[in-house]
């Protein structure tokens, strides 16, 4: 083979490569662009009062996205209240306290728990989790902590609670695994500069290892919020899908993916699509904020590491 | 310095060697150890019951599921399309057929792109800034939710074609599995020693031939693990399913028309409020979760093997 | 004052190697001990036995007596207390980067439960002083990250970190072979000073080095401990062929 065919070989074959690798930007920017496009009519009708106001009337052609976007925030919010403890203990534990022999079959569990579709999580919920909300963890919370105000209302097993409880499930894996990674990244002379010094295992991980790793820690819970934010399949089955911002944990409420997941294919009428289409912009803007921040935060402490394709 | 090794300097002006005052009664010490103690006992308890906690949840869905699941499968859920409703048996096999359609097809698109993609950063794109961009980007892509890719080829296709059609589920599915297969051959080349690489270019191989024959070869199992992930999250995706292959109650062959999916089917079915089709949705799942949990052990298993193999 | 420690039939393991044999010493208070031999041959180890650092590694096991005074450091004491007594100083610096120097040489005393700011700037100050620092950091204590500064002020901020909690002996594992020439004898002379009222064991690979601060040495070989005597003899006159030979730079 002469040496200029080579070449020529060569370079088309890199343009090639070099092609598909633009195509994560092409995809980008595709979205992008067509989520504006078809959602020029609601931008004109409503304008950014959109996500400040409260009406969502398919009827009167009167749409405001606010009560999803209240949605979306407390049941993710929420979840990181229950996700991130439980996830923190997990990757403690398997990272200074787990016999080495167990520390496969946990790690292989939490990695299948990540695995499991959305939409088997949320038949789960459907005909386990609602009933046990409706028959015994609602009458008990409302028993014992009704004077906080929060539980209010009637319990029908499906709201707000329900669809943080099944998110702070889904989460959990991500924040956990990815918290696992930075804290093995702390280098062991940390660990046993702050052990020589007489502290105790616990002292050791704090200041040796969560200290260091913080940044990183919040990055992963991020990471977990971003994951929150967009669920969707799960949340849409147990959330009760009621576009009204609810007032108590028990009530039922609505998040932007889930409106998305209800009514896009009963979308009648050109702005009432464009609505939708809006609120699935505005999603993907959020997440792609959120995701970016979160994935700056991780690469800062792993310094730029191969990331696991979560 | 001295030559006699064990002369003492005179010693240092500001000599302030001098020790913590013992300030502390022995009494108070010994409660500040006990504290110390008990409050690592503690974190450490609260360390191993998240763990349970987190445990639990994961074992109570798969053994219900199951449970359930396995009761209601059947031979005929792998042959029968649903019955109409009210009537008892039918299955989910148009579902299952469509799913292997859609990932076929999302594979076809999704899969060489991504792995060229991985080509490039791992081979072409280090250490410079467009490589890091675009493996920033991928990451970042890998966190949009599902939905926003099926309402955008909604307006792509199926605006443009009036009909929902298994085609458009599977450019959808595409789109998500580049991003994910992209990161992961990347990785994986990337645990390619570099003298293999050497060695083929000093043997006077240009660089597409050994990164085609050489590298890409040496890494194969890694990246074919990396698809596998890939194709076992979008088997399970739902939401972009939703708009774009929206699901067919019969069977159907063509890449125009809408199209069953098993995750799709599973949602419908747990919705309604039929029991026998919650009876089908159970079933569908575990026949779902059996597969992706055969996804996941096979990547375990190679991972051990690789690491085990040494990364020389 | 420092305290002397005894060894007894001192036996380390890493799993399946066995990394120490029956090592019996006697380590002398308020003296300098140092610890020679070439790579490999089990000293970082035998001092990790001494402030039961050897057992952080899970698939580490040691068999002896290790005495400090009349306390047994394995049967009678708790690893926690014995480390803050047997205090360490790292082949490599490790600051710890989120903190200021400040926190840095208080954090062994936080620990502790000392939260008396006046108890704490003053045994900050007496550390720093005591490990020839203070001069050099005094005006930016809280303000200056402990990763922030050189090879040699951050291994001095080390020791100064270890002195904070009032040790009784000071471990250092080769504590100079990171650092430039300055510093290291900056740290040698800190080491003269230092066992006025500590008990010092130094790991060296520098020979020299033993020679001008320790009056005991001891050689390591292959995990046994071949000969243990003044530095002067060891030096002069070793007893030992082996000792000679490591001496006279025929191997190592």
């Amino acid at each position: 083979m002469s040496r200029s065919s080579g070449k020529v070989a060569d370079t088309t074959f890199s343009a090639i490569m070099l092609v598909c690798a633009l195509s994560i930007f092409a995809i980008v920017l595709f979205i992008l662009s067509i989520l504006i496009a078809r959602s020029k009519l609601s931008l004109h009708q409503f304008g950014w009062k959109f996500f400040t106001r409260s009406a969502w009337d398919p009827v009167a052609g009167d749409f405001g996205a606010f009560p999803f976007i209240f949605g979306t925030l407390a049941t993710s919010l929420l979840a990181l209240l229950m996700a991130v403890p439980l996830a923190l203990g997990v990757a403690v534990f398997l990272t200074e306290l787990c016999p080495q022999k167990l520390r496969s079959p946990i790690s292989f569990i939490t990695e299948l728990l990540a695995a499991i579709p959305s939409v088997v999580y949320g038949l789960w919920a459907v005909f386990v989790l609602v009933p046990v909300m409706r028959d015994q963890l609602g009458p008990f919370l409302e028993k014992y902590f009704g004077w906080t105000h929060l539980f209010g209302g009637y319990n029908f097993g499906v709201g707000l609670l329900t669809a943080s409880i099944i998110l702070a499930i889904m989460i959990l894996p991500i924040i956990s695994s990815i918290t696992r990674d930075i804290m093995l990244a702390v280098p062991i002379s940390q660990r046993e500069g702050v052990l020589a010094l007489g502290a105790t295992r616990w002292e050791m991980i704090r200041t040796g290892v969560l200290r260091n790793a913080r940044i990183g820690i919040v990055g992963a819970i991020i990471l977990g919020l971003g994951r929150a934010l967009g669920e969707t399949m799960a949340v849409t089955m147990v959330i009760g899908n009621h576009a009204e911002i609810p007032t108590s944990l028990f009530s039922p409420g609505y998040t932007l993916a889930s409106v998305i997941a209800n009514e896009f294919s009963e979308a009648t009428g050109d702005v009432y699509l464009s609505a939708l289409i809006e609120i699935g912009l505005a999603l993907f803007l959020v997440t792609i904020v959120v995701n970016a921040i979160a994935r700056a935060l991780v690469w800062a402490v792993t310094r730029g590491a191969p990331a696991r394709a979560h | 310095m001295s030559t006699n090794p064990l002369h003492t300097p005179p010693p240092l002006q500001d000599s302030a060697i001098a020790r913590t005052p013992r300030d502390r009664s022995p009494r108070r010490t010994r409660l500040n150890h006990i504290r110390r103690h008990l409050w690592n006992r503690i974190v450490m308890g609260l360390a191993v019951l998240s763990t349970i906690i987190v445990i639990a949840p994961l074992v109570a869905i798969l053994f219900y599921l199951i449970y359930k699941g396995a009761s209601s499968l059947n031979l005929a859920f792998f042959t029968h399309i649903p019955a109409p409703v009210g009537e008892p048996g039918g299955g989910m096999a148009n579902a299952i057929l469509g799913s292997g359609i859609i990932l076929g097809l999302a594979s076809l698109m999704g899969i060489p792109v991504g792995i060229a993609a991985g080509v490039y950063l791992a081979e072409f794109g280090r250490g410079k800034l467009l490589g890091s961009a675009i493996r920033f980007t991928a990451d970042v892509l890998n966190g949009v939710p599902s939905i926003v890719m099926g309402i955008s080829i909604y307006s792509l296709i199926v605006m443009q074609q009036k009909h929902f059609s298994a085609f458009a589920g599977g450019v959808a599915l595409a789109i998500m599995m580049v991003p994910t297969i992209t990161r992961t051959t990347e990785e994986m080349l990337a645990t390619v020693p570099h003298a293999i690489r050497e060695a083929a270019y000093g043997l006077g191989v240009p660089k597409w031939r050994t990164v085609l024959s050489v590298t890409l070869k040496t890494a194969s199992p890694g990246i074919i693990t990396g698809c596998m992930l890939a194709f076992a999250r979008v088997a399970g995706e739902t939401a972009p399913l939703l708009f774009t292959a929206f699901g067919n109650q019969f069977w159907s062959f063509n890449m125009n028309e809408p199209i069953a999916a098993l995750p799709l089917q599973i949602y419908i079915y747990a919705i309604s409020p039929y029991d026998e089709w919650h009876r089908l949705a159970w079933a569908g799942s575990l026949v779902l979760i059996v597969m992706i949990m055969a996804a996941v052990t096979l990547v375990r298993i190679y991972a051990n093997r690789g690491v085990l193999k040494g990364a020389s | 004052m420092g305290v002397g420690i005894d060894v007894q039939n001192l036996n380390a393991w890493y799993g399946s190697t066995h990394t120490l044999q029956d090592i019996s010493l006697s380590i002398p208070a308020n003296h300098a001990t140092a610890l020679i031999g070439p790579s490999g041959c089990g000293k970082s180890t035998f001092v990790r036995c001494l402030n039961r650092m050897h057992e952080t590694n899970p698939i580490a096991r040691a068999t002896g007596v290790v005495k400090m005074g009349d306390v047994d450091i394995y049967e009678d004491a708790n690893p926690v207390e014995i480390r803050r007594r047997v205090g360490m100083v790292f082949q490599r610096p490790n600051p710890f980067p989120t903190m200021s120097i400040y926190d840095n040489v208080a954090s062994g005393l936080k620990l502790n439960g000392f939260r008396n700011k006046a108890i704490l700037d003053e045994t900050v100050e007496r550390s720093l002083r005591a490990a020839a620092l203070w001069d050099e950091v005094k005006d930016e204590l809280k303000k200056k990250s402990g990763a922030s500064l050189s090879g040699g002020q951050q291994q001095r901020m080390c020791i100064a970190r270890a002195l904070a909690v009032d040790p009784e002996v000071l471990l250092m594992d080769e504590p100079a072979s990171a650092l430039d020439p300055v510093s290291t004898s900056k740290i040698e002379d800190l080491i003269f000073e230092l066992k006025r009222q500590y008990t010092i064991v130094i790991v060296t690979h520098n020979m020299q080095q033993a020679a001008r601060v320790a009056e005991n040495t001891g050689f390591f070989l292959n995990g046994k401990m071949v000969e243990f005597d003044s530095t002067h003899k060891i030096f002069t006159n070793p007893k030992d062929k082996r000792t000679e030979d490591y001496i006279t730079g025929r191997f190592g």
